[in-house]
């Protein structure tokens, strides 16, 4: 399940964006830096205020609270963020049960005690990953999800997404400026031009 | 209360001396507050003064007109100072309403309660007990709501990241920023809270003083300061609670978004 549709949405410096991403798809946004592409991630999220109707599976967004949309739609910003000082405060208590994920991205049962301080960028960015899927969400927007990460770990990264995507039939929206990247993973290809989205050659 | 010796305008003037002396020395220093030292004592001796003549009317023609016009005017310029101590203000009348409102629930309905149940003068608005117990009140929740205010405002700023991430999870706007809202009302209360563990060993609080140099038994002020803490406390707890709640959901609009751009910058 997952179609994420979106009609005249207007966001804080863009659009009106009206564009589907079908259930199971991936579509791979790019754009020079400061086009408004997390903006309009931002704005699917509902993080910011925007005009027009996102729609989830024909649903509005307004037909829900906004923290049940963001469990649906999940957002993960291009850096990630932390507040208590161990690992495992951030994450519910039942992650053992996707373990398997956890193990594919790199890590042992042992990172939940951990202290926030001793990882890496990269290392954040990927349990920030984590911590996003284990809310289930129905739309990943994926921002740069793999900008601070070695070669070994993109691949790692884009299995598990492409794993989640495949188990739960979920839509993705992928913010990426690496084209090899985007031919991998991605179904479709939009761009920002002008203000506005098209289709990528 | 008779025996009071009174103080001369020959006798303050020794005292402004020291107040020269201080101003002297901090030209000298170069530590550029001597104006501002001198313009604030010149504040002082003006403002009590006009407070003086303000207060001997009212208590001349106790009226509860009068008294709540004097009320009033306390409460508007300890919204205004609080909302004036603030590094980053709420756009429009926000803080200002916000402000006023929480200490209108907090110190005004605490002095009401001490009027009426606990001192119980005749009539209950009775200036000479009122207007000291509101200005103690007000004076100590504006403090605590404009440290922790500040403190709300500026950990919201910083943690903008972190709140937007716990929201983007699927927390509400009160789960997202529960432990900054938490410290936020600490940062407020703790003054308070440290005044009364030290009251009578490190300090002699000013109130119970003053009834001690106006003949009073020392007993009878202790009673009146242990009733003055526990109201001021009480005040500014509820005070703070009320301000943090108030400003900390006019960050967040109806789509629990943060909306840091309602704040002046």
């Amino acid at each position: 399940m997952g179609r994420l549709e979106t009609g005249g949405l207007r966001t804080l410096c863009g659009g009106p964006f009206s564009f589907a991403v079908e259930h199971g798809e991936c579509v791979a946004l790019s754009g020079p830096s400061g086009c408004g592409k997390t903006l309009l991630l931002r704005a699917l999220a509902d993080l910011d205020p925007s005009e027009g109707t996102v729609l989830l599976d024909g649903e509005s967004r307004n037909e829900m609270t906004a923290s049940q949309w963001r469990r649906k739609v999940g957002w993960l910003s291009a850096e990630s963020s932390w507040w208590f000082d161990g690992v495992g405060a951030h994450f519910s208590k039942d992650w053992k049960k996707s373990f398997h994920c956890l193990e594919k991205l790199g890590f042992g049962e042992d990172v939940m005690g951990w202290r926030i301080e001793r990882l890496s960028t990269g290392e954040k960015q990927r349990l920030a990953l984590f911590r996003l899927l284990l809310n289930e969400p129905q739309v990943l927007l994926l921002d740069e999800p793999t900008a601070s990460l070695d070669v070994s770990n993109v691949w790692k990264a884009e299995e598990v997404i492409a794993d989640y995507r495949k188990s739960t039939g979920a839509a993705v929206v992928w913010v990426s400026h690496n084209p090899e990247q985007i031919a991998r993973t991605a179904d479709r290809h939009l761009c920002f031009n002008n203000g506005g989205l098209e289709a990528a050659e | 209360m008779n025996d009071i010796i009174q103080l001369s305008p020959l006798d303050l003037s020794f005292a402004a001396l020291l107040i020269l002396a201080l101003a002297g020395l901090s030209f000298r220093l170069k530590l550029g507050l001597g104006k501002r030292i001198l313009i604030s004592a010149a504040r002082t001796v003006i403002q009590l003064t006009l407070i003086g003549f303000v207060l001997k009317a009212l208590f001349a023609h106790v009226h509860i007109l009068w008294m709540s016009t004097m009320a009033l005017t306390m409460l508007l310029a300890a919204g205004h100072e609080v909302t004036s101590r603030q590094k980053h203000k709420l756009r429009g009348a926000w803080g200002f309403s916000i402000g006023t409102t929480s200490m209108f629930v907090s110190a005004f309905s605490v002095t009401v309660f001490a009027l009426v149940v606990i001192i119980g003068p005749d009539p209950w608005y009775e200036p000479r007990y009122a207007i000291p117990l509101l200005g103690m009140l007000l004076g100590n929740t504006m403090n605590g709501i404009s440290l922790s205010a500040n403190h709300l405002t500026q950990n919201m700023r910083s943690h903008r990241a972190v709140i937007e991430t716990r929201l983007a999870l699927g927390q509400t706007k009160s789960e997202a920023i529960a432990d900054i809202r938490r410290e936020s009302i600490r940062t407020g209360l703790i003054p308070i809270v440290n005044a009364m563990a030290a009251a009578g060993i490190v300090s002699l609080p000013g109130m119970m003083t003053g009834q001690i140099l106006a003949g009073n038994l020392p007993l009878d002020a202790v009673r009146y300061q242990i009733m003055i803490m526990f109201m001021v406390s009480a005040g500014t707890g509820f005070g703070t609670l009320a301000a943090i709640w108030m400003t900390s959901h006019r960050l967040f609009d109806d789509r629990d978004r943060l909306r840091l751009d309602r704040l002046r910058s």
